[in-house]
């Protein structure tokens, strides 16, 4: 009898250590390792400008993330002006709370090349996002340009169709900026393939509405049978639409521009028919590839320009027949949960 | 030697030499550029300048003051977006339109008032403060660069107006043209902007309101501005505020001393401003048409400010005898 109890009394240890030690095996080493590597990390974003919904859409994704794993993230604001963004940035290399990750959304291809050099060796990482530059730093995201311009153009010829007088006008940004230039080679490298359909006008807007109204006024004026029209940015397509509409060639001419996806700025326009076709780039997942790339950098205890990575983000152009009640975010929606808080 | 109907070149003044060039440049791209003559593109030139032109008459009467206006863009802009904002967060329309009449008749006031009773130069004041109504409209007022015209909005209506297939904003134009060139030719105060644009302290000894017309010039330009921008929003469903950081100020002080308006004050009027206008709105149309990159159509423009500047100073020089440190 005392034998049968001492086994089983034993029995019970053993079954009861068996069970404990899977809780120790469950004491998974990842989240303190991640936490220490980045908790009290400092983000930092230098967008064109914070007035516009690119900008405020991926801060508030990064702001969400950053905030939740025990970070700081700030923005700074240069307002278009490329001297306030090479200021910000510099400020913000020599202050005591040095960002450990600085997000870069560049003007051009050359302005903060430098700058940019500095961060590094001052330790900090340094990432591109949506306008390449000429610069290897840790991570460029965003749009490859040339394929969205390639994009661009295959939706403009589809929206032409094969009985159309295939003539094509474009609304480019300006001759310094890359994503105005790179989206220029994909337009001209599909067009190639389709030596029927001609450019027949490419003034710039200089990104801005009036210009765009302006000069495609002029371009229809001077080719009223062009059947599509590609506008370099859905920030100044508000104008080439204004010049369709004013010329009463809505529905003729088939308008297509890129952006950032957000609802009143491309989706609520494409159901309305203003715009044919918009190669939108998905925010939300764009943010997702930044938090990745940070963590990533944060945990790699690499120097900061040890390795660059492309992160393109996946890019369709999305026409009035394939919306979906999800395919733009809402900037209204984002606004108001941040006020809510 | 002259009198047989041989340009004196010496009586060509600076208006004379733009309206020459307007008209050469039409011909040439009347008969160079195909579609050029078209009905449809003479009024797409008109309107294309209509909101500039606008613009450029508030700015005349300041500068035929002896002053400046480099806050007219940034009350265009920013009046017109704080509208519309107030708009899409639920306030009333007149309730809307009265704030941004009086935020815009307070700025013009305070333009005024800095100037003539401040003494400051104007192109100090009128720089300051149009940085700050962009800084305060842009970071407490409005969330975004662009806002958008609410749908079916009156600003949204008078985008689509036409009477006789042309553009409301051809007529606003023509009409407040129309109305200054009366105010400034037959009514007393006009004349009095005269006065004091040519010798302010003349024009003070001989009993002028000179203070109180500076201010109200002001106000006047502050308005004028707002008007721009209304039209602007009504043609693009829009306001972009980015348009503070463009060169439409710059292309509004090209548009008044191109066309002849001294910059030293006491000379010029509509008529300077509609030559100017033309010759902005032939050139850039006819640019547009051959395809030329903005980069060289900026140059081309920026070479024809310096070159009309030039003339100016030759044509018109500075009057010693009333000229003082800080006029422009």
């Amino acid at each position: 009898m005392r034998l049968i109890k001492t086994l089983m009394v034993a029995a019970t240890a053993l079954a009861v250590t068996a069970f404990v030690a899977p809780t120790f095996a469950a004491d998974d080493p990842g989240p303190a390792a991640y936490a220490q590597a980045l908790k009290g990390k400092r983000v930092m974003l230098v967008p064109l400008a914070m007035g516009f919904d690119l900008a405020q859409g991926w801060a508030h994704y990064l702001k969400k993330e950053v905030e939740a794993w025990g970070g700081t993230f700030e923005t700074r604001d240069p307002n278009w002006v490329v001297d306030a963004g090479a200021q910000a940035i510099t400020d913000a290399i020599s202050s005591d709370t040095r960002p450990d990750v600085l997000i870069i959304h560049a003007p051009d291809l050359n302005s903060y090349s430098k700058l940019m050099k500095k961060a590094q060796a001052a330790g900090t990482y340094v990432l591109l996002v949506d306008n390449p530059a000429n610069f290897p730093a840790d991570a460029f995201v965003g749009s490859d340009w040339d394929r969205l311009g390639q994009l661009e153009a295959e939706a403009a010829i589809k929206g032409c169709g094969e009985n159309s007088s295939k003539k094509i006008g474009l609304v480019q940004g300006d001759q310094a900026n890359s994503s105005s230039l790179y989206q220029y080679a994909g337009i001209m490298k599909v067009l190639d393939k389709h030596p029927d359909f001609k450019v027949v006008a490419k003034p710039d807007s200089n990104w801005d509405a009036t210009t765009s109204r302006n000069v495609t006024t002029t371009m229809l004026q001077q080719n009223p049978d062009i059947c599509s029209i590609i506008d370099f940015w859905d920030g100044d397509a508000t104008g080439a639409s204004a010049a369709i509409r004013d010329a009463k060639l809505d529905g003729k001419v088939f308008l297509v521009t890129t952006g950032g996806g957000e609802k009143a700025a491309d989706c609520d326009k494409l159901a309305d028919g203003t715009y044919g076709a918009v190669v939108m780039t998905e925010l939300a997942r764009q943010s997702g590839d930044m938090n990745a790339i940070i963590k990533f950098l944060l945990q790699s205890g690499q120097p900061a320009g040890t390795s660059h990575t492309y992160i393109y983000t996946l890019e369709k152009a999305t026409t009035k027949a394939d919306l979906k009640p999800d395919s733009c975010w809402d900037l209204k929606a984002l606004q108001a949960e941040a006020a809510a808080k | 030697m002259n009198a047989i109907g041989w340009l004196n070149l010496r009586s060509l003044n600076q208006e004379g030499i733009v309206f020459a060039i307007a008209v050469v440049l039409f011909v040439a791209a009347a008969i160079g550029l195909p579609g050029f003559i078209d009905a449809n593109n003479l009024v797409a030139i008109v309107r294309s300048v209509s909101v500039l032109g606008i613009l450029a008459l508030g700015m005349a009467v300041v500068i035929i003051g002896r002053g400046i206006d480099l806050s007219a863009v940034a009350i265009m802009a920013m009046s017109v977006a704080w509208y519309l904002q107030l708009l899409n967060t639920g306030t009333s329309d007149g309730l809307a339109f009265a704030y941004v009449l009086a935020g815009v008749l307070a700025i013009g006031l305070l333009n005024g008032f800095l100037v003539a009773y401040a003494d400051v130069p104007a192109i100090f004041v009128t720089l300051a403060t149009g940085s700050f109504v962009f800084g305060y409209v842009r970071s407490q007022l409005i969330t975004q660069d662009a806002v958008p015209v609410p749908q079916g909005h009156w600003v949204e209506l008078l985008g689509g107006l036409r009477f006789l297939d042309i553009p409301i904003e051809v007529f606003v134009f023509a009409g407040l043209a129309f109305l200054l060139f009366l105010f400034l030719r037959y009514t007393k105060w006009g004349r009095y902007i005269y006065f004091a644009g040519d010798n302010p302290v003349a024009a003070r000894n001989i009993g002028v309101p000179v203070r109180p017309m500076l201010v109200l010039r002001y106000v006047l330009s502050a308005f004028v501005a707002l008007i721009a921008g209304l039209l602007t929003a009504a043609s693009l469903h829009s306001i972009n505020t980015r348009i503070v950081n463009s060169t439409l100020l710059y292309d509004i002080v090209l548009v008044a001393v191109i066309g002849g308006i001294g910059l030293s004050g006491g000379r010029g009027g509509v008529r300077n401003v509609l030559v100017g206008a033309a010759l902005i709105g032939i050139l850039l149309n006819a640019m547009t048409i051959i395809d030329i990159p903005l980069l060289y159509q900026n140059l081309i423009k920026a070479a024809i400010l310096l070159g009309a500047i030039i003339v100016d100073g030759i044509i018109n020089p500075r009057d010693e005898q009333t000229a003082q440190q800080g006029d422009i």
